[in-house]
């Protein structure tokens, strides 16, 4: 249970707020800097660094980058460095709202079937849409994620009120879907490691196309998460003290699942299942900031976007020119920096 | 020049089906002969058999040693089930297909193999046994294929993914002696090694001012190192492989390769492996509209090459098709 002790504000936190904020800001720009300058085409970093100054509005630099050399930066490193950011700032807010609602530490973006359902919607759309063209698979993963969470809400919210409700009734959906899902993939052999490598999880092939297309539904699920930082931290109370303050936990409760589905869809559709994250930022960020909501969720999402960079970034250039599959590298990076933040900063009540 | 690839190309295959016809013909007569001069025609059959086809053919009792060991067939398959694609090409090349009852449903070279809801990596073996084989042959044992079947009393040939040419070779000869046609076997060696030596002749094996790149999938670029047997296959003329150089990153000889690296080797050709739609669904137009690819050599200069994605994938009898394909691809971007 996340019992905040940050529902009360306290004079003089605002200086400390300005702190974690510069953290978090400093945190992205140095990740991203990192993930421009390095990877397997060795584009020299003077150079690399002079092209993108170049690309700021009224300021001119030659660059001894060649065009094949621009090509690279521009259209393949440069969008995978902010696909990763959305991805990664996606995962983490939706694991903080989702810890919020059901006010439980252990869960993540996956939760509710929308890692099942995701899963499903894209081994079917691997499979029997390969005729239509790859551009079917985000679409069944995000369709898949969201109608996962849609029935694990209905079935979960039909058999009773509380959020242990919710929860069984989304590792029940979850198990469910993944069954269908390993049925599909074993009656179909030869598409087997076009489907485990989704699974994995890999911004390998990001485009500006798939920018642009995220972007309207991170916009929207993210600014809806943030603005319910109050609501939930006074859901974090209890709902009988929600329901004293004149609110509706149900209401409130139904409009963060929603926008949590959304932003961990659109997330899932385009880089796959990658874990992790919603699970680790969050408690990290709790760690640094306290418990409230209204600091967590925009700080999730700023140190979310930096972890994901910095760990493409290590999954494209550790053994370059091949590549690590990027959950690899959420796993096994992440986790032993989790039981450090853990071991290292005082004890936060969670 | 390329006027010879064009008809090269389908050279082999007619080749090795006119002589997996006539073998086939040959075998039924044969057969035809046993069968009509009763049961125990069985021992007067191999003497005819091999007058026919030499002194090694068709003489029961046979021991193959594919990877799965020793291997003893009692008497000539009447009833085969093959569980590996590939093993079902050979089986038709050598001029068994008569004798195959069932393929698995990945099986789908010859188009007359009797394809079957049977699974190569998921084996059943009660399914497997409803068809009453006397001979199986698997590219992997998994679900205790092997164990099973031999306590059945069925043979089974374990014919792995070949790691060599010789390998590949090789499991066509066993398969040919295991089901009584090692002279066809002998005869699809022999003449799948000339085609592919002519080829290999007429491009050239000084190929090293080229690099290509293989691709095996392309989300996420998977690729084959010159370690697979793919790779040996592509490397027969001496061109660069753009993966080689993440060869120490990959056991297996397939690594991940990053995109900005593929675009940076610059290779001068690329080959899909993953053309069709169950493989991918890339071609060379979608290959060419790939944000950052437009610089890389082998875009320009249209050499994108879509494989036969079953060829490419198997160690059968048509590979010679496959290098036929790529000695025209090597020849022409040489000559430009």
């Amino acid at each position: 249970m996340i019992r905040s002790a940050a529902v009360r504000d306290k004079p003089g936190r605002g200086l400390r707020t300005l702190r974690v904020y510069s953290i978090a800001v400093a945190f992205l720009v140095a990740a991203v800097l990192a993930g421009a300058l390095v990877g397997a085409a060795d584009l020299n970093p003077l150079a690399t660094v002079t092209a993108l100054l170049d690309r700021i509005p009224f300021v001119h630099l030659p660059s001894s980058l060649t065009p094949l050399d621009r090509a690279v930066l521009f259209q393949i490193r440069l969008p995978r460095i902010v696909l990763g950011a959305l991805v990664g700032g996606l995962l983490a807010v939706a694991g903080a709202g989702y810890q919020g609602v059901f006010r439980n530490p252990l869960v993540d973006s996956g939760l509710l079937g929308a890692s099942a359902g995701a899963g499903l919607g894209a081994t079917i759309a691997i499979i029997y849409l390969a005729g239509s063209g790859p551009a079917a698979v985000p679409v069944a993963a995000f369709v898949g994620s969201l109608a996962g969470v849609a029935v694990a809400y209905s079935v979960g919210a039909a058999s009773g009120s509380g959020t242990a409700n919710l929860l069984l009734a989304g590792l029940a959906v979850g198990m469910f879907l993944t069954a269908i899902q390993t049925y599909v993939l074993q009656r179909s052999s030869q598409d087997i490691q076009q489907v485990y490598s989704w699974l994995l999880g890999s911004l390998a092939t990001a485009t500006w196309h798939q920018v642009a297309v995220v972007l309207p539904y991170s916009a929207v699920s993210v600014a809806v998460v943030l603005l319910h930082g109050r609501h939930l931290d006074v859901l974090s109370v209890g709902d009988e003290e929600a329901r004293s303050l004149g609110m509706r936990p149900g209401w409130i409760r139904l409009a963060v699942v929603a926008a949590c589905a959304l932003a961990a869809a659109s997330a899932v559709a385009v880089s796959g299942l990658i874990g992790f994250v919603g699970i680790i930022v969050p408690h990290a960020v709790r760690r640094l900031a306290g418990t409230s909501y209204r600091l967590v969720l925009p700080l999730s999402l700023l140190f979310g976007a930096g972890f994901l960079v910095l760990a493409d970034t290590l999954a494209r250039t550790v053994l370059a020119p091949a590549e690590l599959p990027i959950g690899v590298v959420t796993a096994l990076i992440g986790s032993p920096v989790f039981i450090w933040i853990l071991r290292t900063t005082r004890s936060v009540r969670t | 020049m390329p006027s010879r690839f064009r008809t090269s190309r389908r050279g082999p295959v007619v080749r090795v089906l006119t002589a997996a016809v006539a073998a086939a013909a040959g075998v039924t007569m044969v057969a035809g002969c046993s069968s009509g001069s009763s049961s125990t025609a069985s021992s007067s059959s191999s003497p005819s058999a091999s007058t026919g086809a030499g002194a090694a053919a068709a003489a029961f009792p046979v021991t193959v040693t594919p990877s799965n060991g020793k291997v003893t067939v009692k008497a000539e398959p009447q009833h085969i089930v093959s569980l590996s694609p590939t093993a079902t090409e050979d089986l038709y090349a050598v001029g068994a297909g008569k004798q195959v009852v069932a393929v698995d449903s990945d099986s789908d070279y010859p188009s007359d193999a009797p394809r079957t809801a049977l699974s190569g990596l998921t084996p059943n073996v009660e399914a497997i046994v409803k068809y009453n084989p006397d001979l199986v042959i698997a590219s992997q044992d998994s679900n205790g294929l092997v164990s099973s079947l031999v306590k059945l009393g069925v043979p089974v040939l374990i014919e792995p993914s070949a790691a060599t040419l010789a390998d590949a070779y090789t499991q066509i000869e066993q398969i040919g002696a295991a089901t009584g046609h090692p002279a066809q076997a002998a005869t699809t060696v022999s003449t799948m090694k000339s085609e592919i030596a002519a080829d290999v002749k007429q491009a050239g094996t000084d190929h090293a001012d080229l690099s290509y790149y293989w691709e095996l999938s392309a989300n996420p670029y998977y690729s084959a190192t010159s370690s697979t047997f793919i790779g040996q296959i592509a490397s027969l003329f001496g061109a660069k492989n753009i993966a080689d150089k993440a060869d120490k990153a990959s056991d297996g000889g397939y690594p991940e390769l990053s995109q900005e690296y593929i675009v940076s080797a610059k290779p001068q050709i690329i080959f899909l492996a993953d053309n069709q739609a169950a493989d991918g669904g890339q071609t060379p137009r979608i290959v060419g509209a790939r944000p950052g690819w437009a610089g890389i050599p082998a875009v320009k200069t249209g050499q994108i090459i879509a494989l036969d994605d079953d060829i490419a994938s198997r160690w059968g009898p048509r590979l010679p098709q496959l290098v036929a394909q790529l000695a025209q691809a090597i020849e022409k971007t040489s000559g430009q």
